[in-house]
């Protein structure tokens, strides 16, 4: 399919993880997700058998690990944040390298990153395997609240419009010998800004009324039926249920 | 439908003033027949657009009516009227909201209730019409203007409108995609009606011309005979492009 190349998220290929339909690996990711946060801090070895199973999805579904590490970019506020509380934590302390760290801390700090980390290479598992548009389907095939589906739809078709928009607004501002150097040029760029809210506004008007013309009555017709089997279920939740498995061993 | 000459559309004594007091319509009297390619030409402000906005029952008259086949456009007849109607807008970015071509496509008969095979085959015609099949697994955005003008027509095909109505068709078109859109047009079974002030291309697709000045009807007749008519168009602000001279065959 032609979206490929724009959302650098999406990896296209045709392994067994691909071919999934949406709505399986949405709730598998969510529900691995949940497993991953519910398990106790403590269990060092349970987070190591987890990062294990997404590896092993991950050479299921031939994402290479290459591409895994530079998504998870978008974790480093998180991580640096993370690693500021055991510097800025209090109670018992204790000495690393020098430095003198707080203890709850130090736990605290692991619990976000262990978990932060896990759920995070799992959506980027899900969005290398999953056109954007598709885990929408998937989204409507679960009953997520139908407007909140449509926003985001627009959200996905209408971004490029908007950011060609933008684009056009930089070169006619550039155009006629302004630069935005410092805080003083902020007053343009609000009124940019301004301007850009309300064409939206009016196109989403436009779209409103194109909409209706087409006979649209408040819902999104369900045009692809994406039917998942017992099988493809039980691929998709495997995932999960493993993880499962793990957090009720006796410890 | 039997013997009787249908009429695709027929408004009657239809007037129309916006909330704010602006009366746009002043009565405007007009008939289509089944079949026939119509241009609406008016200048900027004629009332085009609110007259377009009155067809499939986006804005509903203040005075006088509308009928789509015999139907009355009126609340309770809505959802029938705007499958009959095909609204090509302007700005194809307005009309194509879905993230593929196929799905555009499919959106106006999936909310008429078609699924599976049938809407499958429907898209699949619509798109062939327009030629512009191969494109349908790609996302609106990564199309040429004029591909999604095209796509924008397919999207109403779809839904076997018994008119078309096309706002400025011709705009921000490089002369190659205003051709063949054009030559789309000319080979569809339908009856158009090409809301423009594009006078050239209305004389290549529309036998008959309407011109809408001032919220009323002021000349209907052939569109040679109308454009060849120097005082009218200036009286109505309309005028042919430099050099562009009426061909002789057409005035027969």
């Amino acid at each position: 399919m032609g979206a490929g190349h724009h959302h650098q998220l999406h990896l296209p290929g045709d392994s067994v993880v691909h071919r999934l339909p949406p709505q399986c690996k949405l709730l598998a990711v969510l529900a691995f997700a949940v497993v991953v946060v519910a398990t106790p801090r403590e269990r060092f070895w349970a987070f190591a058998v987890y990062a294990v199973l997404l590896a092993g999805v991950a050479v299921v579904a031939r994402v290479p690990a290459a591409h895994i590490v530079r998504r998870m970019a978008i974790e480093l506020p998180f991580v640096l944040f993370a690693f500021l509380i055991p510097v800025i934590g209090l109670g018992e302390r204790t000495d690393v390298l020098g430095l003198s760290l707080s203890v709850p801390g130090l736990w605290a700090a692991w619990n976000i990153l262990a978990k932060a980390t896990l759920g995070v290479v799992a959506s980027i598992l899900l969005a290398s395997t999953t056109e954007p548009r598709v885990i929408l389907i998937g989204a409507q095939r679960l009953r997520l609240p139908s407007l909140l589906v449509q926003i985001a739809m627009f959200m996905l078709r209408y971004l490029d419009v908007i950011v060609d928009e933008m684009r056009r607004m930089r070169v006619a501002r550039e155009s006629r010998g302004f630069e935005a150097r410092d805080f003083r040029q902020m007053p343009v760029l609000a009124r940019s800004a301004g301007a850009l809210f309300i064409r939206s506004y009016e196109r989403g008007e436009r779209v409103h009324l194109a909409m209706l013309s087409r006979g649209y009555t408040g819902q999104m017709p369900m045009i692809h039926d994406i039917s998942a089997s017992v099988g493809q279920w039980g691929t998709a939740l495997a995932l999960p249920v493993l993880a499962l498995a793990v957090w009720a061993l006796p410890w | 439908m039997g013997p009787t000459v249908v009429n695709s559309l027929e408004i009657r004594q239809l007037a129309y003033a916006y909330p704010d007091g602006t009366q746009a319509l002043f009565g405007v009297d007009l008939t289509i027949t089944r079949g026939e390619r119509v241009a609406l030409l008016g200048p900027n402000g004629a009332g085009k657009t609110t007259l377009v906005m009155h067809l499939n029952g986006i804005l509903t008259a203040g005075h006088g009516t509308v009928a789509v086949a015999g139907t009355p456009v009126a609340k309770d007849t809505l959802k029938e009227i705007r499958q009959r109607v095909g609204l090509v807008f302007q700005d194809p970015d307005d009309q194509l909201f879905m993230p593929t071509v196929r799905d555009d496509v499919a959106f106006g008969p999936a909310n008429a209730g078609l699924r599976g095979e049938e809407l499958d085959r429907v898209v699949k015609d619509a798109l062939e019409q327009v030629g512009m099949l191969e494109f349908a697994d790609r996302p609106p955005h990564h199309l040429s203007f004029g591909q999604r003008r095209r796509v924008a027509v397919a999207t109403v095909l779809a839904m076997k409108p018994e008119i078309l109505v096309l706002d400025e068709p011709s705009s921000n078109l490089d002369p190659a995609a205003r051709r063949e859109l054009a030559e789309i047009l000319r080979s569809l079974d339908v009856t158009v009606l090409m809301v423009t002030h594009d006078l050239p291309y209305a004389l290549e697709l529309c036998e008959r011309s309407l011109i809408l000045s001032g919220g009323v009807i002021s000349a209907d007749g052939r569109t040679p005979e109308l454009l060849a008519d120097d005082e009218l168009l200036a009286s109505h602000r309309l005028e042919l492009p430099y050099g562009f001279t009426i061909p002789q065959s057409d005035h027969a």
